[in-house]
């Protein structure tokens, strides 16, 4: 038996434990892992042409905040985004976004063209800081307390069902989780 | 007392399948005639069987039968008809009845059509399908049970995810798991000629239809789910790089290079082992698809509910099927020789390169795919993959592969010359070089790229064409001598050239709405204008519409042409209440060689509505290059050497003991 034969079969066995453990992981279960841990530290300038960044400190000022992991090349951004306008529009609470892996032109296009929600706005062209709040897929959506500490995680598109649920109450103070430090 | 002849038939078509599984091999291989023979009736009752289970299942969602928990999660007595036929398969469990439908009716094709097929290679075949068959028969029997029922008995259904509900993607799975399941037939070719150790030109000859026909289905179903996600989601993308997608076109990738590679075992005799592998690959990867969108191991804007106990048992299941076979090659494999040797310039060596590029290909979009769950796996880090990457890597590969692709079907076996190859291209190799000085022209150098895609899609079709002439020898000889060699063509040389010259077209579209789409998104109020792409579109503002399942907003459009009224556009954003969900329904026109394309969104409550408003030029040359693909697929198919002496004609004398099952049943 020629060993290069044997190159498939062997691919598939390191296949298979990655799928193997995968199983195990169960990415909708994120979030609990996250909720109640303090926001990573991290300090981001701001989407080209806006004036107000985004870093840990912001997120410490007293009152509860909506973070909106978003990139001008995710699709499905485009479909949540009115409600974060509409949000913006017709309400008072703080929506930060956070931008990620975008090339500066095409994410300050696309805010223009679609609308800025944002009170501020964090670039994250490397991607760092997303892998620091553990972002598996964009969109995602954070409620973060007065005090730098994750309540609830969203993956994928918002919808104005779990933003009523889920998020509304969060920001307004309900379901308050303590921090874990 | 419908649901459960249906779940009793699955039962009965489960033991059908084990028997036609393990039966016929031990027969194979110890040469028992007496066993070899349950192999084609227990094809065509495992069929029968599911196919009855599946008419079943259709009746309960018919008369919405809420007493079936599958219908009352997925139907509603407002469905309208279409929706509810469709219903059936818009949800895990009918999917998955209708996967193993499609499974057994290749089962069964086999054994009523392959007459002429050595005995104990279809014995092989016929037997290996019906293990396939086991497998989904086990998950569907034991942890997707369609015909599970309710008590007490709703009184309404929960309606199908309105999404869903459409004419494009209610026929969109079929066609797919025509193609995906359609590879089981090459799969099972594959593993029958390891058992025996032998691959032929003959056996190249029986697999080459059945993944022509997979291959011209599973073109159609991606097409019809990215035309879906064109004109459903609003937002005018034909493709996102989604996993659910990515599931779907890494088969179609695969099965593309078996396809070429089936030809060089067929008239070269060479590449055997190669194309037993891609055979097995390619149906591997559809399992993968299967088990990507069903175990939730990959988060996705499109999966069915998923569960992880069905992700254990796939994964188990993907062990057997891929792993044991993928061992069969690692043991049998050694043994297959390889017979006409080729010089790296030859029509053989452009389909190795055709090959290697389309292997690359597919790796990178599994590797685009799956990498963000090995990262967690291995580290614990979480990432995304995103459209960049797949465009910094999957398109680099395709420019090497579609400019090879109008020289090597050019070119002789063996060995070539490739100055005189090329030579006979020049005047399409001048067209393309036209074509690009146009482009150049009309939209300046920082769109190279924009250059760059419509000269090769010009290549590919001027290829193609030149393909045609030489072998017709235009303008060479008489035109009425060129016509009669047309006609004379192998149909196989003419469905080649076509679907190249489809995939052409396919890539001008793509690179037409790509590089000079315009969007305007606005409030507009009843009144304004706006302008695009030479069109003037006044908006006539809104007005409330009720359709059969869910009530509408409906905007007005008037479009204008130099001040002429020449059509009007009416969007609608529909909301539905069972589920409850919002869709928006984009009004669409074709005009000059492109698309425009209008959406009403929400309203910002003082008259005015967000409106979005796109032309996309040249984007319907997607679509029909697609169908021209697929239409080269089905004239390829219907070549005189698949088709003589092999499955149609002879269909129609069945065996006597075959009568007899059927008349049993």
């Amino acid at each position: 038996m020629r060993l290069r034969y044997l190159i498939p079969v062997l691919g598939f066995v390191v296949l298979f434990i990655g799928l193997a453990v995968g199983l195990t992981l169960k990415p909708r279960e994120i979030p609990s892992a996250l909720i109640g841990r303090p926001v990573p530290v991290f300090d981001l300038a701001p989407v080209k042409g806006r004036s107000i960044g985004l870093s840990t400190a912001d997120l410490k000022l007293g009152t509860p905040v909506l973070v909106n992991v978003f990139a001008s090349w995710c699709v499905p951004c485009r479909q949540e985004h009115p409600l974060f306008m509409e949000l913006a529009r017709t309400t008072d609470f703080k929506i930060y976004g956070l931008n990620q892996r975008d090339e500066p032109d095409d994410a300050a296009r696309w805010l223009d063209a679609f609308g800025d929600p944002y009170g501020r706005t964090g670039a994250d062209i490397s991607g760092r800081t997303s892998i620091d709040w553990g972002v598996y897929g964009v969109p995602e959506t954070f409620v973060v307390d007065g005090n730098g500490c994750i309540q609830y995680k969203h993956i994928s598109v918002l919808t104005r069902e779990i933003l009523e649920a889920e998020i509304l109450p969060r920001l307004r103070g309900e379901k308050h989780v303590p921090c874990e430090g | 007392m419908i649901p459960e002849l249906g779940h009793f038939a699955v039962i009965l078509a489960l033991t059908v399948a084990l028997a036609q599984g393990i039966l016929p091999l031990i027969g194979a291989q110890r040469g028992i005639a007496s066993l070899t023979a349950i192999a084609r009736p227990a094809a065509v009752m495992q069929f029968l069987l599911i196919a009855l289970a599946f008419i079943a299942l259709t009746a309960a969602f018919l008369s919405s039968d809420f007493s079936v928990l599958n219908v009352w999660q997925n139907s509603h007595t407002d469905k309208p008809l279409l929706y509810k036929v469709s219903g059936v398969w818009g949800n895990h469990e009918g999917s998955l009845l209708l996967w193993v439908l499609i499974l057994a009716l290749f089962g069964a094709a086999v054994a009523t059509l392959g007459n002429n097929l050595p005995t104990v290679l279809r014995t092989r075949v016929i037997a290996i399908q019906g293990l396939i068959g086991v497998g989904f028969l086990l998950l569907l029997v034991f942890l997707s049970n369609p015909f599970e029922r309710v008590f007490p008995v709703p009184a309404q259904g929960n309606g199908l995810n309105p999404l869903l509900q459409d004419p494009g993607l209610a026929f969109h799975p079929p066609f797919l798991y025509i193609g995906y399941v359609g590879f089981s037939i090459a799969f099972s070719f594959a593993v029958a000629a390891l058992i025996e150790g032998k691959v032929d030109a003959a056996w190249a000859r029986w697999v080459r239809p059945w993944t022509l026909a997979s291959w011209t289905a599973l073109t159609i179903g991606i097409a019809m789910g990215s035309w879906w996600a064109y004109y459903e989601l609003g937002w005018g993308g034909w493709w996102f790089w989604d996993p659910v997608e990515n599931a779907s076109f890494m088969p179609w990738l695969l099965g593309t290079a078996l396809l070429h590679s089936a030809i060089v075992v067929e008239k070269r005799d060479s590449l055997k082992a190669w194309t037993v592998l891609l055979a097995i690959l390619t149906f591997s990867f559809s399992l993968l698809g299967t088990f990507i969108v069903r175990s939730g191991v990959l988060t996705s804007v499109h999966a069915f509910a998923t569960d992880p106990e069905r992700g254990v048992f796939i994964l188990a299941f993907l062990v057997v099927a891929i792993g044991g076979s993928l061992a069969l090659y690692a043991w049998r494999a050694p043994a297959l020789k390889g017979g006409g040797i080729f010089a790296p310039v030859s029509r053989e060596g452009a389909l190795v390169l055709n090959n290697l590029l389309l292997v690359a290909a597919t790796s990178t979009v599994f590797i685009g795919t799956m990498y963000p769950l090995f990262l967690d796996a291995i580290s614990g880090e979480k990432v995304t993959v995103g459209p960049p990457f797949f465009t910094a890597t999957f398109v680099p590969l395709m420019v090497p592969l579609l400019a090879v692709m109008a020289i090597g079907p050019m070119m002789p076996w063996k060995r070539a010359d490739l100055a005189g190859t090329l030579s006979r291209l020049k005047i399409a190799a001048a067209l393309t070089v036209a074509v690009a000085l146009v482009t150049l022209y009309l939209s300046g150098v920082d769109q190279i790229l924009a250059v760059l895609g419509m000269a090769l899609g010009a290549w590919l079709i001027f290829g193609a064409a030149t393909d045609i002439a030489e072998r017709t020898k235009l303008f060479r000889i008489s035109i009425g001598e060129s016509f009669r060699r047309a006609r004379n063509l192998p149909r196989s040389a003419w469905g080649g050239a076509i679907a190249h010259a489809g995939l052409g077209v396919a890539i001008l579209g793509m690179t037409g709405t790509l590089s000079w789409e315009t969007e305007q998104l606005q409030i507009m109020r009843p009144g304004d204008r706006v302008e695009i792409a030479g069109y003037e579109l006044e908006f006539d503002g809104v007005e409330p519409v009720t359709g059969p399942n869910y009530d509408a907003v409906r905007g007005t459009f008037r479009i204008y042409r130099n001040g002429n009224l020449i059509d009007v556009m009416r969007p609608e954003t529909r909301r539905f209440s069972d589920p409850p969900m919002v869709t928006t329904e984009a009004a669409i026109r074709p005009h000059n060689f492109g698309d425009l394309y209008a959406v009403v969104g929400e309203s910002n409550g003082d008259g005015g509505y967000a409106t979005r408003i796109y032309h996309k030029p040249m984007i319907n040359w997607l679509w029909i290059g697609t169908l021209v693909m697929a239409a080269g697929g089905l004239v390829s198919l219907t070549d005189r050497r698949l088709r003589v002496g092999a499955p149609a004609r002879r269909a129609a004398t069945a065996s006597p003991d075959l009568r007899a099952q059927q008349r049993a049943t």
